[in-house]
């Protein structure tokens, strides 16, 4: 990254709270793993409606969004950010997340759209390897 | 690129994000399209909000959206933060203190990364403003990184620079020599309800007084950005040194600087370019041994590269 112009393409990623959770620390510990891969990561906050986060990934150009659920509301606010998406013609856009999130929950997830759900206990790093394979899928598309 | 611009050109968000971004990384595209578009700008306000980190700068930027769209005015917000020296990454959250304004179709906000810029801003905010401009935002504020003080970029783009002060941090010296101080044109003491507020605007017009005659005298105004105070004051004051550029001598002569700024910051990225693709060309294992081994030395290979760009530079 020294020396002249940086004219690579670099990563953008929202990571973002919806609902009602209380903390956001395993989000931070997230965004800055992220940072540390060389990423973008645009920080929403907690509490946010998904119609902010959607916008939030149109303003910023982003590449993915990353969204973290303690609550157990997780079914509800995935199916919804990921609709939106597709309403606003960005479905190219990758959804992923963590938090606390059953097991049994994930399958569903995963066929709503998301492209990966990261429980606790994970390594940062396998979210980042996870991630950056997947941009590079889809940028090949573009 | 004509239909991206031209839904830009709507309103759709999603295609000046996409524009930025080209802008941001350089995209080869990136010149012919401001080219096509520079002649519809020059209509915005923009205004560059300054200071230390955690002054309040975009707490304060935040109330100063709200009132301008109460005036029914489009914002375009440019937020930047720095980008991590070792990772090039970067955690962009200026945007946590304006969400409320997500969902507005008036607000646009963008969260940028210095990517080794060190004047403050980064390397795409210059030209976002233009874009921004040209799709019609009536108002552009370009929130800088927390500066210390010598970090003036802003000045190069921005009509109007507002720098944030906070009361505690440093006596009458470090506000008398920092060259932060000279470039704002209008001062927000935030965090006003903090003790050493009254001692902080004091200095500041202290140091205002030291020159005399000047057709712009910058005012110095209390700000408490969390719950408003101030803030309609400070606008007041933005509007009135737009005005002031419009009407005078000095607005004419500031325009002029800018432009000047603009030419020499795009022969700057043509010449980098240019001398990027040389070098690299350049750059063999043999080149590379030759340095190593002190055989040559750097002044010299880049010499010989330069003589490749340009003809005739002399070999001294």
């Amino acid at each position: 990254m020294e020396g002249f112009s940086v004219d690579e393409r670099k990563i953008r990623v929202v990571v973002a709270k919806p609902g009602l959770d209380g903390h956001d620390r395993g989000a931070k510990v997230v965004a800055r793993a992220l940072r540390d891969a060389g990423m973008e990561v645009i920080y929403t906050g907690l509490r946010q409606t998904p119609d902010q986060i959607v916008e939030t990934v149109m303003q910023e150009d982003a590449d993915a969004v990353g969204i973290s659920i303690l609550s157990g509301a997780h079914t509800f606010y995935f199916t919804k950010i990921i609709d939106m998406l597709r309403e606003k013609n960005a479905e190219d856009v990758i959804v992923f997340g963590g938090g606390v999130i059953p097991e049994n929950d994930i399958p569903g997830l995963l066929e709503a759209g998301a492209g990966a759900i990261f429980g606790p206990g994970t390594p940062t790093s396998a979210c980042v390897e996870w991630l950056e394979e997947a941009v590079a899928k889809k940028r090949a598309k573009e | 690129m004509e239909s991206l611009l031209e839904k830009a050109f709507h309103g759709d968000i999603r295609s000046i994000a996409r524009i930025i971004s080209l802008i941001e990384n350089d995209n080869p595209v990136k010149d012919a399209l401001l080219k096509r578009i520079y002649s519809m700008t020059g209509n915005a306000i923009v205004l560059g909000i300054t200071g230390s980190p955690g002054a309040g700068k975009s707490t304060l930027t935040d109330k100063v959206i709200e009132h301008f769209r109460r005036k029914e005015k489009k914002v375009g917000v440019i937020a930047v933060d720095p980008s991590s020296p070792f990772s090039g990454g970067a955690i962009l959250a200026d945007r946590i203190r304006m969400q409320r304004h997500t969902g507005d179709p008036g607000v646009y906000i963008r969260s940028m990364g210095t990517r080794g810029s060190l004047g403050g801003l980064s390397r795409g905010t210059r030209e976002s403003v233009i874009l921004l401009d040209a799709c019609g935002y009536d108002v552009v504020i370009i929130e800088t990184v927390g500066v210390g003080q010598s970090e003036v970029d802003i000045i190069k783009i921005a009509d109007t620079v507002c720098l944030v002060l906070v009361p505690g941090m440093g006596d009458d010296i470090q506000i008398m020599k920092a060259g932060i101080m000279e470039i704002a044109n209008v001062f927000a003491i935030n965090k006003a309800d903090k003790p050493g507020v009254d001692r902080v605007a004091a200095e500041v017009r202290l140091m205002l007084d030291l020159v005399k005659d000047r057709p712009w005298l910058p005012p110095v105004h209390l700000t408490i950005a969390e719950n408003g105070t101030g803030i309609e004051e400070l606008v007041g004051s933005f509007l009135a040194h737009a005005d002031f550029l419009k009407n005078s001598a000095g607005g004419a002569q500031r325009e002029r600087r800018r432009l000047s700024f603009e030419v020499e910051d795009i022969l700057l990225q043509h010449i980098t370019r240019i001398a990027e693709k040389k070098w690299l060309s350049y750059k063999t294992d043999e080149v590379m041994e030759s340095l190593l081994s002190r055989k040559n030395n750097p002044y010299a290979v880049a010499e010989d590269v330069l003589r490749n760009i340009i003809p005739g530079t002399s070999e001294n």
